[in-house]
């Protein structure tokens, strides 16, 4: 029953991946929605922006992105590991959430913008009344892909040494010899995770009747 | 009270607009006809300036409005519009439907758009529906709440975009009796329709158009039993 005690070891590091993910998310939420409106801007100093850096980000790994602002803002401000960590989470999401949103956005139906327009709305108030609530919801299935992808993606702040679950599993891993073992409890806390994330989104999903809900 | 002056439109370089003069007066009621293609949708959206015509002036209420006035969403709350597919906003109920112009755009109160929303409901037929969403009702009472919808903003005049076209033929006579009590109630009104019921009973005037152009103007009895253009006689022999 060793096992057991050394699952009970690896709690704080699940908690720890689990904020790590959760940063991420939530700022990817953030910069995902203002840059996904930046770049469906007509105006071009909003747009060109918006498209380089979903291009950057897209473009180039998560792991360099994590060293580059551990390591490489040193010059310029010293960030400890896990603000690193949830900062270059958060800019990476919000370049793949930005393009859901922009799907999302551009997948709901023209005449709805016409219909508000008709009522005399301006287009910001078409967006925030008309647009934006039927895109949030159409973005809930790729989003909940999205937050899974973090999740797992959370583990690569190892390599900054944020004490997640697999750089716990590692440490314990060559301490003991038995690398195998402590990667199998690390796998059994991401399944976990990565299930009561899906059965979360599955939920929501349901509750908002994605399917019968077209006009 | 709309004056739509030497109006030319192109989508690249398709001309669907030519040189488009037509007046619609306070409390008329014109039923716009023609082929698909020919220009009548274009036209009448650009009266809302939801398209842009490149030339010609589009006049309401002795305001000449140009396509680059940064205050189109004011002059639209004057002109309500119908479209064919009904546009409705389905994560809102039939009900927010119909108010959300009233709080968002005009900012009543909630309690008195609700009031207001129930009368324009019972006008239409469709008070007993407030509280579903628009994919629960069928096409006919979902183009009813637009019609509510549109009346909310309480416009000077009504667009209509062949509003009973996506309808099935049992629902059409419900939606035609909305229109025809609106236009009963004096309102200046502008309906791309090929319901000739409806023409003939509710039109002051009747424009047909074809690429482009208005080809024939008059009364209902003059361009239904008396076309003198030889288009409007073919076009006419082909929907009766």
């Amino acid at each position: 029953m060793e096992i057991l005690k050394y699952f009970y070891d690896f709690l704080p590091a699940a908690g720890m991946t689990l904020q790590v993910t959760a940063a991420g998310i939530i700022i990817g939420m953030a910069l995902g929605l203002i840059f996904a409106l930046m770049r469906l801007s007509k105006f071009k100093f909003l747009s060109y922006p918006a498209k380089f850096y979903i291009w950057l980000i897209r473009g180039t790994p998560l792991l360099l992105q994590l060293l580059f602002i551990y390591f490489g803002l040193v010059g310029i401000i010293k960030l400890d590991q896990i603000p690193s960590a949830f900062i270059a989470l958060g800019i990476h999401n919000g370049a793949y959430i930005a393009e859901i949103f922009r799907g999302a956005i551009q997948s709901v139906d023209r005449g709805q913008r016409e219909a508000g327009k008709s009522l005399g709305m301006t287009n910001w108030m078409i967006m925030r009344r008309i647009i934006l609530p039927q895109a949030l919801k159409r973005s809930i299935p790729p989003l909940s892909n999205q937050f899974i992808i973090a999740l797992k993606d959370s583990s690569l702040a190892s390599a900054i040494a944020v004490p997640e679950l697999l750089l716990l599993a590692r440490q314990y891993g060559s301490a003991t010899y038995r690398l195998m073992d402590f990667l199998a409890i690390a796998a059994v806390y991401y399944l976990t995770m990565t299930t009561i994330l899906t059965a979360i989104a599955n939920l929501i999903e349901k509750k908002l009747n994605i399917s019968d809900y077209r006009e | 009270m709309i004056k739509v002056s030497k109006l030319n439109k192109w989508y690249g370089k398709h001309h669907v607009l030519k040189d488009i003069n037509m007046t619609v007066d306070a409390g008329e009621v014109v039923v716009i006809i023609g082929a698909s293609g020919s220009g009548k949708s274009t036209l009448v959206r650009c009266i809302n300036f939801l398209e842009k015509a490149q030339k010609g002036t589009i006049t309401i209420d002795g305001q000449v409005i140009s396509h680059k006035s940064k205050k189109l969403h004011l002059i639209r709350r004057e002109v309500g519009m119908v479209f064919q597919h009904f546009n409705l906003f389905p994560h809102m109920t039939v009900m927010g439907n119909v108010i959300e112009g009233l709080v968002y755009v005009k900012g009543m109160p909630k309690e008195e758009a609700i009031e207001e929303g129930k009368r324009l409901l019972e006008k239409v037929g469709m008070a007993d529906k407030a509280d579903v969403y628009p994919s629960m009702i069928s096409g006919g009472q979902k183009q009813r709440v637009a019609i509510a919808r549109a009346l909310a903003m309480n416009p000077k005049i009504m667009l209509f975009d062949e509003p009973t076209s996506a309808l099935d033929p049992e629902l059409v006579g419900d939606v035609l009796a909305v229109m025809q009590q609106l236009a009963n109630d004096g309102m200046t009104m502008v309906v791309i329709t090929h319901e000739m019921g409806f023409a003939r009973e509710v039109a002051d005037r009747v424009i047909y158009m074809d690429e482009g152009r208005i080809i024939e103007e008059g009364t209902p009895e003059e361009i239904y039993n008396n076309p003198k253009n030889e288009r409007t006689k073919e076009f006419l022999s082909k929907i009766l």
